[in-house]
């Protein structure tokens, strides 16, 4: 499924929504998370996940073809951890 | 730190869009239900410019209970896998956001 399904299932399912606003509300869904990321503040929804940024310390990386050795500075990476209901539901899935 | 919560998203879905509050906040659970089932049923999920969610099968391996030094076996499970895109990766880093189309 992708970004644009996702707004067209929402939009089927809620006739009396223009279109607009549902693309409006999904993508406000993501760019809010994304600004907390960039704030440095964490994203709980439970029974979802939480979203969290975690540090990375800088390393001497390889340049994998060459061999040669490239400084990585540090950085943070963003973080997805799924909550119990959905870990649950995703596991049972399989079964 | 600070945690955002559901709250502070129907907030702002809420003045985004001329919808009540608690449309608003129906609406958000609509959107991660409609997540959930698709990741239930194995569905990956690409928001381009987010990053990926994907379901991974892991297999069965023997761990160990790392207090008492006992084997245990891990049955095989499904487990969720989150990938940032370049984009996501770019924003929390304050870097240069790349534009080159979308990866993964």
């Amino acid at each position: 499924m992708t970004k644009s399904e996702l707004i067209a299932e929402l939009s089927a399912a809620n006739p009396h929504l223009l279109a607009r606003d549902v693309e409006t509300i999904v993508g406000t869904v993501f760019n809010e998370i994304t600004a907390a990321l960039s704030r440095g503040e964490r994203v709980e929804l439970r029974g979802f996940g939480a979203f969290t940024i975690k540090k990375r310390d800088a390393r001497t990386g390889r340049n994998p073809r060459t061999g040669e050795a490239v400084p990585v500075d540090e950085k943070v990476v963003p973080f997805f951890k799924a909550g119990k209901g959905l870990r649950e539901r995703v596991n049972r899935g399989g079964k | 730190m600070n945690t955002v919560t559901r709250a502070h998203l129907s907030e702002t879905i809420y003045t985004q869009v001329g919808l009540s509050r608690n449309e608003s906040a129906e609406l958000l659970e609509t959107v991660l239900a409609r997540m959930s089932s698709a990741l239930e049923s194995g569905e990956s999920i690409k928001i381009s410019g987010f990053g990926t969610f994907s379901v991974r099968q892991k297999g069965r391996r023997i761990g160990r209970n790392p207090k008492t030094g006992v084997e245990v076996p891990i049955l095989p499970r499904r487990v969720l896998v989150f990938r940032p895109s370049q984009v996501l990766k770019a924003h929390v880093n304050h870097t240069a956001i790349p534009t080159d189309g979308d990866d993964e």
